[in-house]
């Protein structure tokens, strides 16, 4: 009897080991969170500084369209960084983990998930790129989430179910953003920030320990 | 009754092995499946060829520059006779 049960655990295990790939982790998560939350730090305290007086909210309002040109040029070069840094950490997180598992990180299945996952975000990566030569800055940390969120769903049937969920939630979080103007900031960060370190703790609790 | 059910070509781990990777991957290359099941390339093409004496798996061959590149794909056949086992194994272990 227990043979059998061991024979349809092994096929389980198979049928999931061939078809996602495991080896993304929740470090990696928790990482991209934390650069997140400092690249909105550093972009809050730019923005202040510009600014002067007002409120919070008063600084990411959706009047504010005309942004200065020097300002662009900072929240383009914060954004930069941000991305590269979250990729390398995520990359790194990844990698080890796969070490550790003795698995192969690039086979059909990375591939596939990278390139799921990349074409919504460059899409989305120009298409912001257009909105800011518009003079729509302020709509950028919404746009991001949506299809940093459209990427995920998007990439999670090659991975772990809970990235379709994280991928609903960036959603959820970029569209209300749209609505509740002078808090997209704040949105962004709850979203890349919190969220992924949230999830990120989620993940390694549950796959990585 | 149940054990009738219970198909033999499916009787060694490494066939459901390879079965159970067909039924989620429409293709699947040799070199995939030796990692996954870690089996050497003589016991992996001996189950590979039984199963598709069975007419369970059909293949094709090209290349990859010059390296010979093999695609294993389960016929439906080889589906419904899985599925069929999968079922009987279940029906067993619930009694």
């Amino acid at each position: 009897m227990n043979e059998h049960l061991d024979q349809l655990k092994e096929i389980r295990t198979l049928m999931e080991r061939s078809s996602k790939f495991l080896s993304l982790s929740g470090l990696s998560g928790v990482s991209a969170g934390i650069i997140a939350l400092f690249a909105a730090l550093l972009v809050y305290l730019k923005k202040e500084k510009i600014v002067q007086s007002g409120t919070f909210q008063s600084l990411f309002e959706s009047s504010i369209t005309d942004s200065s040109i020097d300002f662009k040029i900072y929240i383009l070069k914060v954004s930069l960084f941000t991305l590269l840094a979250a990729l390398l950490s995520g990359f790194y997180f990844t990698l080890n983990k796969a070490k550790k598992n003795n698995q192969n990180v690039w086979n059909n299945l990375s591939k596939a998930l990278l390139i799921n996952l990349s074409i919504p975000l460059i899409a989305g990566g120009l298409f912001i790129l257009g909105m800011m030569n518009h003079g729509l800055l302020w709509l950028a940390p919404s746009a991001t989430l949506v299809f940093y969120g459209l990427a995920l769903i998007n990439a999670s049937k090659y991975t772990v179910r809970d990235v379709f969920y994280l991928g609903i939630c960036e959603i959820v979080l970029g569209v209300l953003s749209m609505f509740l103007t002078g808090f997209t900031l704040l949105f962004w960060a709850l979203g890349f920030g919190i969220l992924h370190i949230l999830y990120g703790t989620i993940m390694y609790l549950k796959y990585d320990k | 009754m149940i054990l009738e059910k219970f198909n033999k070509t499916f009787e060694s781990k490494a066939r459901l092995g390879i079965m159970s990777v067909l039924m989620v991957n429409d293709f699947v290359n040799f070199i995939t499946l030796k990692e996954l099941l870690n089996l050497t390339d003589g016991n992996l093409a001996s189950h590979l060829r039984a199963l598709e004496e069975a007419s369970y798996l059909s293949f094709s061959k090209d290349f990859i520059g010059r390296k010979p590149n093999t695609i294993y794909s389960a016929t439906i056949e080889g589906k419904v006779a899985f599925s069929d086992h999968l079922n009987a194994l279940e029906k067993l272990i619930k009694g």
